[in-house]
């Protein structure tokens, strides 16, 4: 699992309160995760935050699971 | 060079043996947080309204942290809402003596675009929820302060000068600062101050809904005199201040902490340029 990777499940753990193992990649914030609007917003700035990124709102909202997030961040880290 | 974000506020005794409502904390981002915090590090008792459960669930760890057990719904569209929120307060402490409005809402579909464009509804809605609720509770809280006290609002520049997006809420935060010197003047008799602090942009929840947000960080950034962002702790000191005997002359006022940007009349020369999309 990449740096990026094993952070931002980090993040989610840490926000969520939820169990690591729970956290996989295919993880739907909302539908497996239990998140509610608000946590999505607030788990986006703290990616930005955490890597230093920006994530335009329409980015963000496509941000649906845990493998959206690391892909979208890893792809603005390479530019 | 200090950045201004010392994490731990001031411990004292300022605020001792005051006890004040804090209503719009959203998260630990937010700006009624910063000053709650502030307020307990020198001593204030603090109780706490939320709007809706998912924001409940946000503000009760929060408050339990500052000691704060006394965390109620209040949704300030709704006059017998607050009329009850009002009562719990006044049978568990009787008296109140500082209150923090930090509610303010806006359709964010309209937080973008051209003003002009805004419809009747968004329009009164946004007025109602970020102007008249301050005015609403103004005039509760004011029953229970019969020692006097401090009541404080949060206001931005967008309601003195034109910020691109901010439209709505713009013209809402300039009836809230109207609103702020009107009830100044019906209050002060009683030893009831108002106020109204102006922040610079913070990153917030309730920011995040503005459109081209970090643009407008950036732009504060490069172009204010103190080069930098306000920090969520300065805005704490500042209501620290303001809900403070150290403020007790001042009534009425709108209370910039925004690193003075609002002195500025044009770009600083030395500021890269910058676009909404790049930088």
């Amino acid at each position: 699992m990449s740096e990026i990777a094993d952070k931002v499940k980090k993040i989610v753990v840490e926000h969520l309160g939820v169990e690591e193992s729970k956290v996989t990649p295919e993880a739907s914030f909302i539908d497996d995760l239990g998140a509610d609007s608000l946590d999505t917003v607030e788990l986006v700035m703290a990616f930005e935050e955490a890597f230093s990124v920006e994530i335009p709102e329409d980015a963000a909202e496509k941000i649906a699971t845990v493998k959206d997030a690391i892909d979208y961040i890893e792809k603005q880290k390479a530019a | 060079m200090s950045d201004g974000a010392s994490k731990a506020p001031a411990t004292g005794t300022l605020m001792k043996g005051k006890r004040g409502l804090v209503m719009g904390v959203a998260n630990d981002r937010s700006i009624a947080w910063g000053i709650a915090n502030a307020v307990a590090a020198q001593g204030g008792e603090l109780a706490f309204t939320y709007q809706g459960e998912a924001l409940g669930k946000r503000v009760r760890p929060l408050a339990e942290r500052v000691g704060s057990s006394l965390v109620l719904p209040c949704d300030v569209s709704d006059d017998a809402a607050m009329d009850e929120a009002f009562a719990r307060i006044e049978e568990e402490w009787g008296t109140l003596d500082f209150l923090v409005h930090a509610i303010g809402w806006a359709d964010k579909q309209f937080l973008r675009g051209r003003y002009v464009d805004t419809p009747r509804d968004a329009f009164l809605t946004a007025l109602d929820i970020s102007c008249y609720s301050f005015t609403a509770v103004a005039r509760r809280a004011a029953r229970l302060m019969t020692n006097g006290g401090s009541m404080l609002t949060l206001s931005y520049l967008g309601a003195e000068k034109v910020m691109p997006h901010y439209n709505v809420m713009g013209v809402a935060k300039a009836a809230l600062e109207a609103s702020v010197r009107y009830m100044a003047a019906d209050l002060g008799r009683d030893g009831i101050r108002v106020n109204g602090i102006s922040a610079g942009p913070i990153m917030t929840l309730a920011a995040n809904g503005i459109g081209d947000f970090r643009y407008i960080l950036k732009w504060n950034q490069y172009n204010a005199p103190m080069e930098r962002n306000v920090a969520l702790e300065e805005v704490g000191g500042a209501g620290l201040y303001m809900l403070s005997d150290l403020s007790g002359g001042v009534t009425g006022e709108i209370h910039h902490v925004d690193c003075g940007y609002n002195i500025v009349g044009m770009k600083n020369p030395t500021a890269p340029d910058i676009s909404v999309a790049g930088d």
